[in-house]
């Protein structure tokens, strides 16, 4: 059904489609809408699904491991200072194996107070054990949803998914979408089975000591289950195009006028929208430019982007958050992975900053000249 | 069509990002691709609010603020003490002012700028200055950009709980768009 | 002395009994037990059934419940996993517990 929405509540549909089961929510600016929608939904009958309401972030995220645990698919969605309240809690889940999905609305960290958009709550918990996926529309809100469930609860995969969307940039934006049939979600996406959960006919023992002569194998499992994600995230993005007619690049990285571009811009979420906008107005000059979306941050495709940027003279890196101390992380990756491509790094749109089309227009000039003229485009 | 964009100017509590979201879903009704966006300062009633909608036939990339307008519509006259509605506004395309005043005495005079008492008409058919749905009444008949029928179903379906509301602001924005057509 | 039969525990790994579940779930639970934690006792406590009144004192004090009361009524330590540290033998109020020392 094609109509026009705010990206917040394409998540929340995204999640009622999902036929997601218990919601421990506390909410925060600006990803405040997605629970208000999930309420309204459950309030409405429209939604068969318990929402708790939590004292805190903390106990949302320690109510998903009860929640999964029983059986239940389930969903919560934060920001910001809330998310880093969950943060004690989210390696526990990925290391208890537990496929929670989680929303992040992403917004900068305290201080100074700032409720707008950059991406320092969610790559902070970069080596939590947390599938990452940027997304850049209401449209591939709904999808991406629907998907991180069929992602996390593979059996080769069992890992716990955040979808991460801009705050305000994109959580407050209206606009058109294509909403996927219930029938239809419910054939991609089958009701959810764990393997281990709470049952008193049959106990079992969840969350035990991991003594030194265990550990590291069961953090090397949870290494290879995320080598097994690149697989099956770019299966559910094949699957889902299949059914549904909408598809994000090859899942992982999504290339717009990449094939014989040599200038790229590679970002994550919205600004890559900026920069797709720019590079379309350069090639009509005749520019050989293109735009690289990393949608999955966590794994970390190193295959899918070698390929993609093999051919280029330059790359740059737009990073919503700086490593303080060191340097943006995407670009601190790439350039660890891609060492044969010039890359530049910049650090942009910190804490709600506009990235605009001339930045973007800068950038290309900055790889056009073989010069970065500035690290932070302020 | 090319890629148009509008700026609404309000305040907060008045319905700016309101209007902006009914225009994309009206938009919508007319077949386009829209986006509507808020740009929150302090989220505080009375504090200048601006937001923002696209219109385009074909899919919208681009997210930064709207920086050109070709359409600004001005909740408020009182904000023009404050703040400069005219800002990378090109003078191809038009202001809309709530306003018993005329552009030139609001110091518009060099733009292309249509003044409309929508608060007068929201008090005669409201009943109450509600004059965020009815400004759309003026743009859809000062631009052409959208239709008064798509209008009229993108506030059946904001309101539609409310079906009170939603008939007296479509009468309002069919009052305003009317009077629009006679003003010079 | 009644002996335990052990179960698997993440700990087996290494020695190949058991596959290492992800997540680190255990599926035969109650593993705890297949400890033995009372072999290094230095005293070892007994109770004279004869004296004991059954005011469950000593079921109640100590540390790691390692008394038991059987179908008959009976207090019974379970030397498995009593340590000796005595603080049955201590709080008796009518003396029915001794000790002795362990044979090692």
């Amino acid at each position: 059904m094609k109509t026009v929405i705010e990206a917040s509540e394409a998540v929340a549909l995204g999640v009622k489609l999902s036929r997601v089961k218990v919601c421990p929510m506390y909410p925060i600016t600006p990803s405040t809408h997605i629970p208000e929608r999930i309420s309204d939904y459950i309030f409405d009958g429209e939604m068969d699904a318990q929402m708790i309401h939590v004292e805190s972030e903390h106990s949302a995220a320690s109510a998903l491991i009860g929640a999964i645990l029983a059986g239940s698919r389930s969903f919560t969605a934060t920001s910001s200072n809330g998310f880093e309240l969950m943060y004690e809690i989210l390696p526990i889940l990925s290391g208890m194996r537990l496929p929670a999905v989680m929303a992040v609305a992403n917004r900068t960290v305290a201080a100074p107070i700032n409720i707008w958009n950059d991406h320092s709550d969610s790559m902070s918990a970069r080596d939590q054990g947390w599938i990452q996926l940027y997304v850049e529309s209401s449209q591939e809100c709904v999808d991406t949803i629907i998907q991180c469930y069929k992602i996390a609860e593979d059996k080769k995969v069992l890992l716990p998914t955040m979808m991460c969307l801009d705050g305000f940039s994109l959580s407050h934006v209206y606009e058109n979408v294509d909403l996927p049939g219930q029938k239809k979600v419910d054939a991609f996406l089958p009701s959810f089975k764990i393997e281990d959960k709470l049952d008193v006919k049959n106990p079992k023992t969840f969350g035990p000591i991991g003594f030194p002569d265990t550990f590291m194998e069961l953090k090397k499992q949870q290494q290879d289950s995320m080598s097994n994600a690149l697989e099956v995230i770019k299966k559910a993005n094949k699957d889902y195009a299949k059914e549904f007619g909408k598809s994000y690049g090859d899942g992982l990285i999504e290339l717009f006028e990449m094939d014989d571009a040599e200038y790229a811009i590679l970002a994550l979420g919205t600004i890559c929208g900026t920069a797709k906008a720019k590079a379309r107005e350069l090639r009509s000059k005749g520019k050989k430019v293109g735009v690289i979306r990393l949608r999955s941050f966590r794994p970390f495709p190193v295959e899918s982007l070698k390929k993609a940027t093999k051919n280029l003279k330059g790359l740059a890196v737009l990073d919503r958050h700086i490593s303080l101390g060191a340097k943006g992380p995407v670009f601190t990756e790439i350039n660890s992975d891609i060492s044969e491509t010039n890359v530049f790094g910049y650090i942009a749109g910190l804490g709600g900053r506009d990235v605009t089309l001339e930045h973007i227009e800068s950038v290309f000039k900055d790889l056009e000249t073989g010069k970065q003229s500035k690290e932070w485009l302020l | 069509m090319a890629l148009k964009e509008v700026r609404f100017h309000g305040r907060g509590g008045q319905g700016a990002v309101t209007s902006s979201q009914v225009l994309a879903v009206a938009a919508f009704h007319d077949g386009k691709f829209t986006q509507a966006f808020p740009n929150f300062g302090v989220e505080r009633t009375g504090a200048p609010v601006e937001s923002y909608t696209r219109i385009d036939s074909v899919p919208i990339d681009v997210r930064q603020h709207v920086y050109n307008p070709d359409y600004v519509i001005v909740l408020d006259p009182s904000l023009m003490a404050n703040i400069d509605v005219t800002k990378g506004f090109e003078k191809k395309g038009l202001i809309i002012v709530n306003s018993n005043k005329t552009p030139k005495e609001l110091g518009l005079g060099a733009f292309n700028a249509k003044c409309i008492d929508i608060t007068k008409i929201a008090l005669d058919v409201i009943g109450k200055p509600f004059v965020n749905i009815a400004a759309l009444g003026a743009f859809a008949s000062l631009s052409g950009e959208v239709s008064l029928k798509a209008l009229d179903k993108a506030i059946d379906e904001r309101f539609s709980e409310k079906g009170k509301i939603a008939g007296l602001n479509k009468e309002a924005c069919k009052v305003v768009f009317n009077k629009c057509k006679e003003v010079k | 002395m009644a002996s335990v039969k052990r179960k698997e525990s993440v700990g087996d790994l290494k020695k190949g009994k058991v596959e290492l579940t992800r997540g680190a779930v255990i599926r035969k639970p109650g593993n705890t037990t297949d400890y033995h934690t009372g072999s290094w006792r230095v005293f070892r406590p007994i109770i004279d059934q004869a004296t004991c009144i059954k005011c469950s004192t000593c079921w109640r004090v100590c540390p790691d419940a390692a008394i038991f009361v059987d179908k008959d009524g009976k207090y019974i330590i379970n030397y498995d996993y009593c340590k000796g540290c005595l603080t049955c033998l201590k709080e008796c109020p009518v003396k029915a517990i001794s000790k002795e020392l362990e044979e090692k």
